[in-house]
């Protein structure tokens, strides 16, 4: 797995990340199509996601939510825009309320992923696409905690003797 | 998605946010920004580098004062225009740190990928 290429574009509020997997495009799919697998890497471990409703036909939801350390819940959830298995995903990225519910008050982001096999090896196109900078700056700030929290655990387990992998 | 960190108290504020980047998304604002950036110019010195009106290039100017890029200074009879690199690093920082969020997102699955040739479950 490695990154090849970050491209950041601040006058279209998009940041676009290319990356190369030893995957087949079928495999590399399942990140994405697998709610179980998507738990694994959405979230960090300190910052665990649960997908309550996956469901990647247009038009539907997926509903999740990340539990921080002290078990409190925040709730996110995607709308499938437009899909097309194992090679384009494109979904619209949203908050929940404290139930779980979509709340239209906050702002949204949205991400297109692609895929493409090459020679066994997927090259994946995640970009992440912002109306406005209230979205990005919300998504940010979590992104600030989610690093936070994270270095915070890699202390804790120097400390434990045991560097995480 | 909605984690809040209060503890973000050096962050600039979504309208503040939204102001930088309607200033920068226009050429001759990022223009004018460069160049007061290396060295301090008057308005007018800086209007007779575009070709526009001296009321438009204030205008310009006044955008990217609001956004907090660049600072006016009146001396004498002229004004003169400082770019302020701080916001512009603040700006980049964001962008930076959504890439920071992906790379470990991306990174883990990599891990995922690499338990299918281990067999390993986790």
């Amino acid at each position: 797995m490695t990154v090849t290429k970050v491209h950041k574009d601040p006058e279209k509020l998009t940041m676009t990340m290319t990356v190369e997997l030893d995957a087949t495009i079928e495999r590399a799919w399942q990140l994405w199509a697998d709610p179980r697998q998507l738990e694994r890497w959405w979230g960090p471990p300190t910052y665990p996601s649960t997908f309550v409703d996956h469901d990647l036909t247009p038009g539907a939801e997926t509903i999740y939510y990340m539990t921080s350390p002290e078990g409190e819940k925040f709730h996110g959830w995607w709308e499938a825009v437009a899909v097309d298995p194992p090679r384009r995903l494109e979904l619209i990225d949203g908050f929940g309320d404290d139930t779980g519910k979509r709340n239209d008050d906050m702002p949204t982001g949205r991400m297109v992923v692609t895929l493409d096999e090459r020679d066994g090896r997927t090259v994946m196109e995640i970009t992440s696409h912002f109306p406005s900078l209230d979205a990005m700056n919300q998504l940010l700030e979590m992104g600030q905690e989610e690093g936070m929290v994270q270095a915070l655990g890699q202390i804790e387990a120097i400390l434990a003797g045991s560097a995480p992998s | 998605m909605g984690i809040y960190n209060p503890m973000v108290v050096d962050s600039l504020t979504d309208e503040r946010i939204n102001r930088v980047f309607h200033a920068l998304a226009d050429a001759t604002r990022r223009d004018i920004v460069v160049r007061t950036l290396k060295s301090e110019h008057s308005v007018s010195a800086l209007a007779r580098r575009y070709p526009m009106s001296f009321a438009a290039v204030q205008k310009h100017v006044a955008v990217l004062e609001e956004a907090g890029l660049v600072t006016k200074q009146r001396k004498g009879r002229e004004q003169i225009v400082r770019g302020d690199v701080g916001t512009i690093r603040r700006a980049n920082k964001l962008l930076d740190e959504l890439a920071g969020v992906w790379r470990d997102r991306v990174e883990r699955m990599g891990e995922i990928l690499a338990d299918d040739l281990t067999g390993g479950t986790r």
